[in-house]
């Protein structure tokens, strides 16, 4: 199935009769009748009349979804946003060439929910190509979660931002105090100039006499030179101000003869790194 | 005690303003659409405004644990700058039906001119069209018989005075706005017009019924602590707790409320899914530590 039949299948399974009555009536009219008008009011109403209950998704779901886009990731979606991203979809595919210009007037136009919703619809859209600059747009964004609609379980800032995009994605995302470990690609993109961009935060936290989050070492650790090991050496005596623990785990992860080095400054982490008993997804909740 | 402050122009206040307003005990704020005090003259101006009432001022209000609900319209001075007004006109169905929107306004007269006349009735057609309640802003000047003139022309379109709350009253405008069945709001100002020793009176005289209390602080001198002031006022001055409660929180509720968007809930009980998109105030977000009191970070710019 389609990313946009999927939608449809699970909101019908989710969705009273009337409910979904009014989407399919509000998805044709939106694709068939002229003027933006009934797309907006579509996707204003959306919350109104179909609430904004979690979309209940199990592991079967998750499976389709990874077959109809390559790390689509839905979980965590609402209704609401389900049927916006729908609506999307559907006239994108009446109007593929207008399309980038379309979603660039609605979110110029759109309130927090909206736009939360079309930017986790980005890796679905047609002509990926022209829509960087509106993602890059959504990462600026100081709302938490508009730049998470981004940046976390999406496959798009991975398979399109530049390295200086990808970079900042990745700052902005300690910045304001997000997670790292939901963004795609964090290993795979991992690079020398953000391993020192990535430094040099820890140096400024450290200066302000503030904490850093153990993930930012998962992306210095495996371009670590001697310059950068002396921060390790730093974080992992700084304990918890350091981000010790994800020190020791990413040193622990790298586990050549340096590393190992490095780790023995902190014998209780490395044992815990060493025993399994850390992981990204923990550190970034502890 | 904890207010709501139905009329509020966010836009124009700093963090510490919603800082104090949320150590006042206010936990919801209506804010409408106004004029910015520099007239707009492209409709892209207008957009972007619009824009950030329904976005940006919201996730503000919210790192504060304050909710935030706006309403939507051209305001009457504007509406003297024909061409802007009517392109105005085009993109306010758009805003009109976002989330959080509780009514069309704040809308009315200001000089009680033609045009103004001419969009006042536009947006109650709209405000019926889209099934809305409708916030009117009384003009200042020539008040008395502008007040009037507005309730007729809402009733001349139709409209259930249940549905509008009237606001900027005084005590030459109370009773007949209260007669007539609408919602009568009080804006408390710090140097002019209406003060809060006013409005003590105002309500041991007329009751809590339909009577609500706001401060409308914009970019003028005004007070973003208006409503919780005058609430102590009325205790010391011996008005019942029941009838500040109502004017200071529940009758604003009662009314909005009517608009499907504005309930205790939002800010009692806020739902999870909002709590992962909009509200960051004092609830536990899902999956992540809670935030000790007076450490939240905010927005590093």
């Amino acid at each position: 199935m389609t990313p946009k039949e999927l939608l449809r299948s699970w909101l019908e399974r989710q969705l009273d009769p009337a409910a979904l009555a009014w989407l399919d009536e509000a998805t044709e009219k939106a694709a068939k009748e002229a003027g933006d008008k009934p797309l907006y009011l579509a996707l204003g109403l959306a919350p109104r009349k179909l609430g904004k209950g979690d979309l209940t998704l199990g592991p079967e779901d998750l499976n389709d979804a990874r077959s109809a886009r390559a790390d689509w990731d839905p979980r965590g979606w609402s209704v609401d946003q389900a049927a916006r991203i729908l609506l999307l979809l559907a006239t994108g595919e009446r109007q593929p060439e207008r399309f980038p210009e379309l979603l660039d007037q609605l979110c110029r136009t759109g309130d927090l929910g909206e736009l939360v919703a079309f930017y986790r619809g980005l890796p679905l859209y047609s002509a990926q190509d022209k829509l960087v600059a509106r993602a890059q747009e959504g990462a600026r964004s100081n709302m938490r979660a508009l730049f998470e609609a981004v940046a976390h379980r999406n496959p798009f800032p991975k398979e399109k931002f530049s390295e200086d995009a990808w970079n900042h994605l990745v700052l902005k995302a300690l910045f304001v105090g997000s997670a790292l470990h939901p963004i795609q690609g964090l290993d795979a993109r991992a690079n020398r100039h953000l391993a020192r961009m990535m430094v040099d935060f820890a140096q400024e936290r450290w200066a302000a006499g503030r904490d850093v989050s153990p993930e930012l070492w998962r992306c210095v650790v495996p371009f670590a030179d001697a310059e950068l090991e002396k921060d390790l050496a730093r974080a992992l005596e700084l304990g918890e101000r350091g981000g010790a623990a994800g020190a020791a785990l990413a040193l622990s992860q790298r586990g050549d003869a340096a590393a190992e080095r490095l780790l023995e400054r902190a014998p209780d982490l490395a044992g815990k790194a060493r025993r399994g008993a850390l992981s990204w997804d923990a550190l970034a909740t502890a | 005690m904890t207010y709501i402050d139905p009329h509020i122009h966010m836009f124009s206040r700093t963090t510490d303003d919603y800082q104090a307003m949320a150590e006042a005990g206010i936990v919801a704020v209506i804010e409408p659409s106004f004029w910015i005090g520099q007239p707009r003259s492209y409709v892209g101006s207008y957009i972007d405004y619009l824009s950030t009432i329904v976005g940006w001022e919201r996730f503000r209000a919210a790192q504060f644990g304050i909710r935030h609900y706006c309403t939507i319209g051209l305001n009457s001075k504007e509406a003297n700058n024909e061409a802007l007004a009517e392109e105005v006109m085009e993109i306010l169905p758009r805003f009109a039906v976002k989330e959080g929107v509780v009514a069309i306004g704040e809308i009315g007269y200001d000089e009680q001119s033609e045009l103004e006349d001419r969009y006042l009735r536009k947006q109650l057609e709209l405000a019926k069209e889209l099934d809305m309640l409708v916030q009117i802003h009384t003009p200042h000047r020539d008040k008395k018989s502008g007040t009037l003139r507005t309730m007729d022309v809402c009733e001349e379109h139709g409209l259930d005075p249940s549905k509008v709350v009237i606001d900027h009253n005084n005590e030459e405008t109370v009773q007949e706005v209260l007669d007539r069945g609408y919602w009568a709001a009080f804006t408390i100002y710090p140097k002019t017009k209406m003060g809060s020793e006013r409005m003590v009176e105002i309500v041991r005289h007329y009751g809590s019924e339909r009577i609500m209390v706001d401060s409308s602080a914009d970019w003028g001198v005004s007070d973003p602590l208006s409503v919780p002031k005058t609430a102590k006022l009325m205790e010391t001055r011996g008005i019942a707790k029941a009838d500040i409660e109502r004017v200071t929180y529940w009758n604003a509720l009662a009314a909005y409320g009517q608009s499907g968007q504005m309930s205790e809930d939002d800010w009692l009980n806020p739902p999870e899914v909002d709590q992962r998109t909009l509200y960051e105030g004092n609830s536990v977000l899902r999956g992540q530590a809670p935030k000790v009191k007076g450490e939240s970070e905010g927005v590093e710019n």
